[in-house]
């Protein structure tokens, strides 16, 4: 579905990405995990158009997308879920969710239900102003955003930044039941323990670069990304001080 | 009832009746201008007030669609009320009148009148079509920056039509004179109703949804697929628009134009209004504008005059204190009302109803309330009861009541 070639992304004289080719099948979880600097974020910009590439090439549904302005991607079925939620506080969430579907022309109704039936607690505060909101309302608000737009393929940005460990946990499940109903997506995350259990496949990102992939289970499994994601405790482990 | 307090919400949904009172309270007040008209002497102070307030009111509520709803924040407003009072007045001016008007420039270039209602609509279109040619570079700057640039093309603009070469379209630093103007208050109370009413379908369109997410977080919003440039330069020209139409009923209202009269302070004044209303409330714009208007013109003109109270002169009274007296408003409002009068809420039917039913509920329950506290304070210096026996009877008091 999304075929990314040898990408390469420069911010002035830092190179962020430096030749990454990933691919993420149709109806699939894929997950990119790595260590803060890595370059997912700005992949994941580059995908949706907010920053050109400066050179390789970002395939979607056997299209040529790079560096097409972001409204034209978001049209193709793209939707970025951004990093730190980025809700628009003063707005109601009604409001935020209509703003999710801009590009739309028909109607709204029933994706506004279906945001309903997955995210409860949005029905009961739909007057309410985003910014009144707790964190991982929030991000709620923002997965449901991105959902009105009625995505092929939704990328997220680090959906678990600053939450409780349970909220996590419901925003995975609910990550895991919209691939259900055949929105296809592509997870950057930290939390890389969450991240794997749940995804389909994985590549691992270390500075600019892919160093390893595989399905999820596989990376679980890793004795190298034990050590550097999942904080693994080795046989002579050390108290630390 | 079990809920004797009510919120606006709970009338929002009840919009047929809504729109009735609306559409009763527009006729009222259009009435009651209309009534004003044929019971005081024309020249009575109270019509310039609602002539001026009305003008300044649509112009307010542009410059809030551009600070308080699109997060713009510009200065150029005077600049485009100039652009729309020149426009208005030089296509206006009846041709016979040209060579007294123009007699410094043989009766000026054009030779030709257009429709007062057409001419309105042209004077905003040359303010529209200005503002994007200006948006293209400016509109890329951010906040302060935007504002002195805005800022600064607002003078250059009255520079411009001040210029002695220019005099056969101008007439230079003369005054323009002789359009068609209005004379009855109606008349700017309808052009500026109808076009805040075109502003209000606007701002709760999906447009206005697109401005308030580019105020709130420009870079979701442009990941939600909102094109930045197109709605900021969309917002900016619509803004100019009717600051444009604002000027030409200023130019009416004034009689004359002359591009000295449109300088910074008025685009300072408009910003008072848009301040003092609330950002991003139109109704507050409206109201601010009125108040400040009032203010200015009539209620607090005895500030520059000296008073006698008994022979006693009252101190620091004299002309220029007003401006004193505004300057610490300002500076309170902004330390301690920054959000205004409005915040940015609107004054909606709905709120006006629960507001009045509140004020009833309130003034029938009077009596009962006075009593029962009468009786509590009683109980509470009698006998001495311990704090939960007082709690209880006063909850079981208040049961009662209702």
């Amino acid at each position: 579905m999304l075929k990314i070639n040898d990408l390469k992304v420069n911010y002035g004289g830092i190179k962020a990405v430096k030749g990454i080719s990933l691919e993420v099948a149709e109806g699939s979880i894929v997950t990119l995990i790595g260590a803060n600097g890595a370059g997912k974020s700005t992949t994941l910009r580059t995908i949706s158009g907010l920053i050109r590439p400066a050179s390789g090439q970002v395939e979607f549904m056997g299209e040529n997308i790079t560096g097409l302005d972001p409204s034209s991607i978001v049209s193709r079925g793209i939707t970025l879920v951004p990093e730190g939620r980025r809700i628009f506080p003063d707005m109601t969430v009604l409001e935020n969710l209509k703003i999710g579907a801009y590009l739309r022309h028909d109607d709204l109704n029933e994706d506004i239900e279906w945001v309903y039936d997955l995210f409860p607690r949005l029905k009961e505060r739909h007057w309410q102003l985003g910014g009144t909101l707790s964190g991982g309302e929030q991000q709620m608000l923002a997965v449901g955003r991105a959902l009105m737009s009625r995505p092929r393929l939704m990328m997220m940005d680090e959906p678990s930044l600053g939450l409780a460990p349970l909220v996590v946990k419901d925003i995975f499940s609910i990550i895991r039941e919209i691939n259900k109903k055949g929105v296809t997506i592509l997870l950057i995350e930290q939390n890389a323990n969450m991240a794997l259990q749940t995804a389909d496949w994985a590549y691992v990102m270390e500075t600019g670069t892919i160093t390893m992939h595989g399905s999820g289970a596989e990376l679980l499994a890793d004795e190298r990304v034990k050590e550097a994601y999942l904080g693994k405790r080795t046989t002579q482990a050390q108290p630390q001080q | 009832m079990n809920r004797t307090k009510l919120s606006y919400k709970d009338y929002q949904n009840d919009k047929k009746t809504n729109y009735a009172i609306g559409a009763i309270l527009i006729v009222a007040l259009l009435g009651g201008i209309w009534l004003l008209e044929q019971t005081i002497a024309p020249t009575h102070i109270v019509f310039s007030i609602l002539k001026k307030g009305a003008i300044y009111s649509l112009v307010a509520v542009s410059m809030n669609l551009l600070n308080g709803f699109t997060g713009l924040f510009s200065l150029g407003q005077a600049g485009f009320m100039l652009l729309g009072a020149y426009t208005y007045a030089i296509f206006t001016i009846p041709v016979e009148m040209r060579d007294s008007v123009y007699q410094y420039f043989d009766g000026g270039i054009i030779q030709f009148t257009i429709p007062v209602i057409a001419a309105l609509v042209l004077a905003g279109l040359v303010a529209a079509a200005v503002a994007a040619l200006i948006g293209l570079p400016v509109l890329r700057l951010k906040s302060d920056y935007l504002a002195i640039a805005t800022l600064g093309f607002a003078e250059i603009i009255r520079a411009i039509f001040q210029w002695d070469k220019l005099g056969v379209l101008t007439n230079g630093s003369n005054v323009l004179r002789k359009y068609p103007t209005f004379s009855s208050t109606l008349y700017p109370f309808l052009v500026a109703g109808i076009c805040i009413a075109l502003i209000c379908l606007l701002i709760n369109s999906s447009y206005g949804r697109a401005y308030k997410a580019i105020r709130d977080d420009e870079i979701a919003a442009e990941a939600m697929g909102i094109n930045l440039f197109k709605h900021k330069q969309q917002a900016f020209m619509i803004s100019s628009f009717f600051a444009g139409v604002s000027g030409a009923l200023l130019a009416m209202f004034q009689t004359t134009v002359t591009a000295s009269t449109f300088r910074v302070a008025m685009t300072y004044e408009i910003l008072l209004i848009v301040v003092i209303g609330g950002m991003g409330s139109i109704s507050g714009s409206v109201i601010g504008s009125f108040l400040y208007i009032a203010c200015s013109e009539w209620w607090l003109r005895f500030l520059d005059q000296t008073q006698f109270i008994n022979g006693w002169q009252v101190p620091l009274l004299r002309t220029g204190f007003r401006k004193v007296v505004f300057a610490v408003i300002i500076m309170i409002i902004v330390l301690f009302f920054r959000k205004g009068l409005m915040g940015d809420r609107e004054l909606s039917v709905s709120r006006i109803r629960a507001g009045l039913h509140n004020l009833i509920v309130w003034f029938a329950t009077l009596p009962a309330r006075i009593k029962g506290a009468g009786r509590r304070k009683k109980r509470q210096a009698g006998e001495k009861t311990t704090v939960t026996d007082t709690a209880q009877k006063t909850k079981q008091e208040g049961g009662a009541d209702q």
